[in-house]
């Protein structure tokens, strides 16, 4: 493997200025400092493409880190559809960001150790393991595929020295441990050291085996496959508080499973109807409460969030609050309820509030109140114009995620032509950025994006029929204490991190 | 025979000739929708919408959020369009393409009634897998009508484990099962399609009976009933 000498200089335009938050006048400000913003620039910390070949490479050489990073970057003429991402997860300290592909593997990055020499490397993501999670499977009842594709990855919190996180496909999920191994028996009184058996009529002494160090490798292995749970298209797996138990649900069923038993899980909600002819609402995402483990949330395609707690009873058909906010009437169309289909819903670190994503908006609702949000973020209002040919074309039933940074103060949401928009739930600002190979150029300075709705059109803004719509970042993941975000664009990882003085 | 699952393929984004079908029906404040009939901007849409719908009932297995969601919006185009009658068919606006025509032409009842069809069928799948049930389809009498060409092509693909079970006769269930192993002398092969008896199946000596233990005895197999509660024929 060859190195471009464009690649060898890759690390030095890491710090990228994407420029301070706009303040509501339109004039640059720096953002109050506090604990979820930071300063308020956002830097370019690297970029990361996941190629086919990379989980070849691994196995066959001995290579470092900074060498795989670099042949991301080299094979981006290599992508193909199976390396679309589509999950982006932090573990719960943020040292390890899991990505999920359409092909079915995951990718887990690392991050870089700090070190007193190479301060400006902090905040950087390395591979630290590689492994297919699912492989493409047909169902012989139906005679369908069972697409492999990556729709969900959970950690599980570190409870000994071995990582462990779920991934699942539409129909399966899987429990997997990443375990490091960094040294080696040696010394075996039976075999030598290439593993052929001695004669034992040769052996005179006994001598026991010693741990040498090793190079460092990674593992992933299997431990639990839970399989034969869900008819239906598995769209959120939820780790719960307790540890010991998870969910997973699908368009029309949320079955709880305990992680130690895979042939059997309790089926907790059912939505599906007697006769299918009165089907009219489907599940959309679900999600556990982070500190109470009776408590999850699970949101509908008619935009409405059913909160359940498993004490009051084993099915939870029944829900214990049900959140609703009434039509705008001045706002309705034949689209109202595509809309307002719910795509992404999370419960704030705090778990005082949830937030979900529906086509146009954000919003964040307190738990104590059903009959509207508290907060509504209009992520890009100026598409509700252009609803029919988002309709004809398909866009409109693009899902998109949504994230929380670690204090609540900041969410943060994808759109389309690679942008994504943070708002500031203290200040009530809000910023526009863009994550594009074009605009990741050495040492140039970006500035937030603007969309130009109409009349004049400024010398920096992009108007509203510019924008390319398969472009789209519908994955984001926040750390859970720091201001470093991971964005997906198509097979491009992107790391950014606020610029701490 | 095997049929991979249909990706729903991205429609091209027609900008121009839906951009003025936006500011047609979208904004009812709109000058332009004060100008254009609000018919024809619904007509299109609902154009649109059933060969949205037309599509998703194609694929292997639908997407299910993607299928309610157009659903309702059909509906609700439907009741805009006919909003005085009380079940309103399906009225037919002028209809550019072909194929909209033979959906437009069939009721509404019968549109509807194709995909409850198809959705109840995904639901019999559903109870093959999990437990023996009965697999009678009691489709609407309207599935035979032109509308429902796409649930139909649905189910030929979902394969022969479907509702009609009943409706083929066994003797279509079986074309696929190699039925060399049990194949037994003692079998008097009373047609080409009689079944794979059992290995100590009964003897064969009354062929009225047989017929009739045989099929029962097919039938409790293949719904995975452990137990056989015939003993072993005459002869045995």
């Amino acid at each position: 493997m060859v190195l471009q000498p464009s690649e060898r200089h890759y690390r030095d335009w890491n710090h990228r200025r994407l420029g301070p938050w706009c303040s509501p006048t339109g004039s640059p400000a720096p953002l109050s400092c506090e604990t979820g913003c930071g300063e308020g620039s956002w830097i370019l910390v690297c970029r990361l493409l996941v190629p086919t070949q990379v989980s070849l490479l691994s196995m066959e050489e001995d290579i470092d880190t900074r060498k795989i990073n670099n042949s991301f970057l080299r094979d981006h003429s290599y992508a193909t559809e199976a390396d679309i991402i589509s999950t982006v997860e932090f573990n719960h300290t943020g040292e390890l960001l899991a990505t999920g592909d359409k092909g079915g593997r995951v990718v887990i990055f690392q991050r870089e150790q700090e070190s007193k020499n190479q301060i400006h490397r902090r905040g950087e993501y390395n591979v630290y393991s590689t492994f297919q999670s699912h492989e493409p499977e047909f169902d012989y009842l139906k005679s369908l595929e069972i697409e492999e594709k990556i729709n969900k990855i959970r950690w599980l919190p570190q409870q000994n020295a071995a990582y462990f996180l779920l991934s699942t496909n539409d129909k399966t999920v899987k429990l997997w441990k990443v375990s490091e191994r960094d040294k080696r028996p040696e010394g075996y009184n039976l075999k030598d050291e290439e593993g052929r058996l001695r004669d034992p009529a040769t052996i005179t002494t006994l001598r026991v085996p010693v741990l040498r160090p090793m190079d460092l490798m990674v593992e992933a292995t299997p431990r639990r496959v839970f399989a034969n749970a869900h008819t239906y298209h598995i769209n959120s797996i939820s780790v719960n508080s307790d540890y010991e138990t998870y969910m997973s649900a699908d368009d029309l069923r949320i079955n709880l499973w305990n992680f130690e038993i895979t042939n059997q899980s309790f089926n907790i909600v059912d939505i599906k109807p007697a006769n299918m002819e009165e089907l009219t609402e489907v599940i959309t995402a679900a999600e556990f409460h982070p500190h109470h483990c009776n408590t999850f949330v699970y949101s509908s395609s008619k935009g409405t969030i059913r909160l359940c707690d498993m004490r009051a009873s084993a099915l939870c058909d029944r829900h214990t609050k049900f959140f609703e906010e009434p039509e705008d009437p001045s706002n309705r169309s034949f689209f109202s309820e595509i809309i307002s289909s719910i795509s992404d819903v999370k419960f704030s670190h705090s778990g005082r509030y949830i937030m979900t994503r529906d086509y146009l908006t954000v919003k964040v609702w307190d738990l104590n109140m059903e009959n509207r949000p508290i907060e509504t973020y209009q992520v890009h209002d100026y598409l509700r114009s252009k609803l029919c040919s988002l309709y004809e074309n398909d866009c409109i039933f693009d899902k998109f995620e949504c994230v929380w940074n670690g204090s609540d103060s900041v969410i943060m949401t994808g759109s389309y032509n690679n942008f994504f928009r943070m708002f500031d739930r203290n200040t009530k600002r809000d910023v526009t950025l863009e994550a594009s190979r074009e605009n990741s150029k050495p040492r140039a300075i970006l500035k937030p994006r603007k969309v130009c709705v109409g009349g004049k059109r400024r010398k920096d803004e992009i108007s509203v029929d510019s924008l390319d719509f398969s472009k789209k970042i519908l994955h984001t993941a926040w750390h859970p204490s720091e201001n470093i975000i991971a964005v997906a664009a198509t097979n491009n990882l992107y790391i950014f991190q606020d610029k701490v003085n | 025979m095997l049929s991979k699952g249909l990706k729903r393929k991205r429609e091209e984004e027609e900008e121009k000739e839906s951009l003025a079908v936006d500011a047609l029906w979208l904004d009812p404040g709109h000058a332009a929708v004060a100008q254009a009939p609000p018919a024809v901007a619904s007509s299109s849409l609902f154009d649109l919408s059933v060969l949205k719908l037309h599509h998703s009932l194609q694929q292997s297995e639908p997407d299910l959020r993607h299928l309610v969601l157009v659903v309702n919006t059909l509906r609700r185009i439907q009741a805009s369009m006919a909003p005085a009658a009380a079940l309103p068919p399906v009225p037919s606006p002028p209809v550019e393409s072909s194929m909209a025509d033979n959906l437009l032409a069939s009721s509404d009842a019968a549109l509807s009634a194709s995909m409850a069809s198809l959705l109840e069928d995904l639901s019999h799948i559903e109870g093959l897998s999990q437990a023996p049930q009965p697999l009678a389809d009691e489709g609407p009498p309207g599935r035979s009508i032109g509308g429902a060409a796409p649930s139909l092509g649905a189910l030929d693909l979902l394969g022969p484990a479907t509702g009609c079970l009943l409706d083929d006769g066994l003797e279509g269930l079986f074309e696929d099962i190699d039925t060399s192993m049990y194949d037994n002398e003692l079998w008097a092969p009373a047609s080409e399609g009689l079944k794979p008896g059992p290995e100590d199946g009964p003897g064969k000596e009354e062929a009225p009976e047989l017929d009739e233990a045989e099929l029962d005895y097919l039938m409790d197999v293949l719904v995975g009933t452990q137990a056989l509660e015939r003993p072993p024929g005459p002869g045995r």
